[in-house]
């Protein structure tokens, strides 16, 4: 095992009955990466999740976080993982601080050392102001951050986050994402999970994309794109210029024009052809009004997929929910 | 395969919190003076009782608990009324709030097992009944020796303490069962009818049930009735399945605790009274062993519910 693997999974697999939740699945998670679990409600994503922190037993397959076995040193794991689950729940008649104090004494921090942690960690989610509030008074989004405030004053080295934006608003998830990019400068690793693929895109270095507790597909952003979306780029124009489209197919690399509307012209290309584009329409004495090229969004890839492999979503529509 | 660290790291830490919990809710609030205010007007109504009929009697402070003057039931009837409302109030809502607040999967990524949570809850629950039934024994021994002015004695003082120890032992039985269903049924509500509808039955209905039960599985011989005695098979069964109850159980241990004079529960031959000298008390540890096996019996099904909980609990998903 490589020293700057912290999650190995190997073949994971959790049944339930006869049904598999998660079907043999591997992935590895390298120090101070952002790695995505992507894909449905139902997908397999929380059972992962609960097999990595002991939560869950394990049916088959291997699995180390930080070098330990969560099935066998599950206070091992825990000790060195924060857990941030699905719709954070937090005891509502108790203070912000005080949740926490219950959390770091469960933890076993000395009393001094328990104070400091927990102010420095309300500082960082922007939380301080608010800690001597009960968390009862606490909007969703404010919860969320408690709960990455948690993790924060746990000192985690693997951040294991649940569905951390669902349910924010635009505002509340900006603020999240910060957060948790915060956690990537310092070295810790975080692995999170979504349904909400454009958010997600982000924030994360590589994904996992699940369908029916398989991974579908695995890797950069940039690379799934290149992978699902057959690997060409997509030049959007919008110019005046009279045998536009004829001239722009000329250019080297550009393997199909299409007209999409008055003046608008979409090329397809095996490489980045702005630049020639752009020179093209300055040399014919045209007017440019656009020039773009579309970057792969996960959305894409993720329908594009599912769109050649119709009958996995439909056994996906069978599965309930989590 | 051997689990690593000890399961009961962070015991202390949740036992403390539920303790603080159970303290400050208003839940305990409403039935500690619930109990107080009926305890209360049990110990007066015993204790005018026992002004009005003071006789030679040598255990006149054990009165207190196990007198009654109509309309109002003893002390020890209403105890074990209560102590079970008591327990169940605390212990319904003790997991199966933690799934509905969803703190429970953030606590349990904590380093500690589920058997910590789970030991810690029961003795917060256990603790918090036993400093409300402590400080309501100290009420009556006081509110008794302003009262009645006699000082009790120290087998009297030994034998109201073995009390108070039994009642705990008693609404332990109940919080297990509490916990039980906190652990079954993700709902509260339900928990609780479900809890209260098992302790209705085996308070009320099953001490009823269990002598038709009996008469059906042993019928009454005629003989014995014609001379108006119970027949003993059926009075034996009716025995054996009335003690299926918690409730049977600690009625008969409050009775061979708290009246010294009682040598037997249940039926007796007459050949086993030969010799005896009716009325006469026991010594105290007579008296313990007689209540033993209630006791013990007591003790076990407050295991053996808090097992199942805890197997229950184990396996379940800590997903919401």
């Amino acid at each position: 095992m490589s020293g700057d693997l912290v999650i190995e999974a190997k073949g994971l697999t959790k049944n339930y009955g006869r049904a598999a939740a998660v079907d043999h699945i591997s992935f590895t998670v390298d120090r101070g990466e952002i790695f995505g679990l992507l894909g449905p409600n139902g997908a397999g994503k929380t059972t992962t999740i609960l097999m990595l922190l002991g939560l869950t037993d394990i049916s088959d397959g291997e699995v180390s976080v930080l070098g330990f076995n969560p099935a066998r040193e599950p206070l091992s794991v825990k000790r060195r993982v924060g857990y941030l689950p699905d719709t954070v729940g937090f005891y509502d008649q108790l203070t912000a601080a005080d949740n926490l104090r219950y959390t770091a004494r469960l933890i076993g921090f000395k009393a001094n050392e328990r104070e400091k942690r927990i102010m420095n960690a309300l500082d960082r989610v922007g939380l301080f102001e608010f800690a001597d509030k009960r968390v009862g008074t606490f909007s969703r989004g404010m919860r969320q951050r408690l709960g990455l405030a948690e993790i924060l004053m746990k000192g985690a080295q693997v951040a294991i986050l649940d569905e951390p934006t669902s349910g924010l608003d635009p505002h509340a998830t900006a603020e999240l994402l910060g957060v948790i990019r915060t956690f990537k400068a310092e070295g810790v690793s975080v692995l999170l999970s979504s349904h909400l693929l454009d958010r997600v895109q982000s924030v994360c270095d590589r994904v996992a994309l699940f369908s029916g507790g398989h991974i579908a597909l695995m890797g950069s952003v940039p690379d799934l794109g290149r992978q699902v979306l057959g690997g060409g780029y997509v030049v959007d124009i919008e110019a005046d210029g009279a045998g536009l489209a004829e001239r722009l197919a000329l250019i080297p690399g550009v393997s199909g024009v299409e007209t999409t509307g008055i003046g608008k012209v979409r090329l397809h290309a095996d490489r980045d052809v702005r630049p020639e584009a752009a020179a093209e329409v300055v040399a014919m004495h045209g007017r440019l009004k656009y020039l773009g090229v579309q970057e792969p969004s996960l959305e894409a890839i993720y329908t594009r997929y599912f769109e050649a492999r119709p009958d996995e979503v439909m056994k996906e529509g069978t599965r309930h929910a989590a | 395969m051997r689990r690593e660290g000890s399961a009961f790291q962070g015991l202390g830490v949740v036992m403390l919190k539920e303790l603080s919990d159970h303290l400050t809710s208003v839940r305990m609030r409403v039935l500690e003076w619930l109990v107080v205010l009926v305890a209360l007007a049990a110990l007066y109504g015993a204790i005018q009782q026992i002004k009005d009929t003071t006789a030679e009697d040598p255990f006149l402070f054990l009165r207190l608990f196990t007198t009654s003057r109509d309309p109002l039931p003893s002390f020890v009837s209403f105890l074990s009324f209560l102590v079970p409302l008591m327990a169940i109030g605390l212990g319904f809502d003790s997991v199966n709030s933690e799934h509905n607040r969803r703190t429970l999967s953030r606590i349990l990524a904590q380093p500690i097992y589920r058997d910590a949570l789970l030991f810690g809850k029961f003795l917060a629950g256990l603790v918090t009944l036993s400093i409300s039934l402590i400080t309501l024994w100290l009420l009556v021994i006081g509110l008794g020796l302003l009262l009645i002015g006699v000082p009790p004695g120290a087998e009297e003082i030994a034998r109201s303490f073995v009390f108070l120890v039994v009642t705990i032992i008693y609404a332990g039985v109940w919080l297990a069962l509490a916990l039980l269903f906190s652990i079954l049924f993700r709902s509260a509500a339900t928990a609780a009818l479900v809890t209260l509808g098992i302790w209705l039955f085996f308070t009320f209905i099953w001490p009823v049930l269990a002598g038709a039960v009996a008469q059906i599985i042993v019928p009454p011989d005629p003989r014995y009735a014609a001379l108006g005695l119970q027949t003993p098979g059926t009075a034996v069964l009716e025995q054996i399945l009335a003690r299926l109850s918690p409730s049977t159980l600690f009625a008969e241990t409050v009775v061979a605790l708290l009246d010294p004079t009682t040598r037997a529960l249940g039926p007796i031959y007459l050949s086993q009274l030969q010799g005896a000298v009716l009325g006469s008390p026991l010594p105290l540890g007579e008296s313990v062993l007689i209540a033993w096996p209630q006791i013990v019996g007591m003790i076990a099904s407050a295991i053996v519910l808090f097992v199942i909980g805890y197997v229950v609990f184990q396996r379940q998903e800590v997903r919401a």
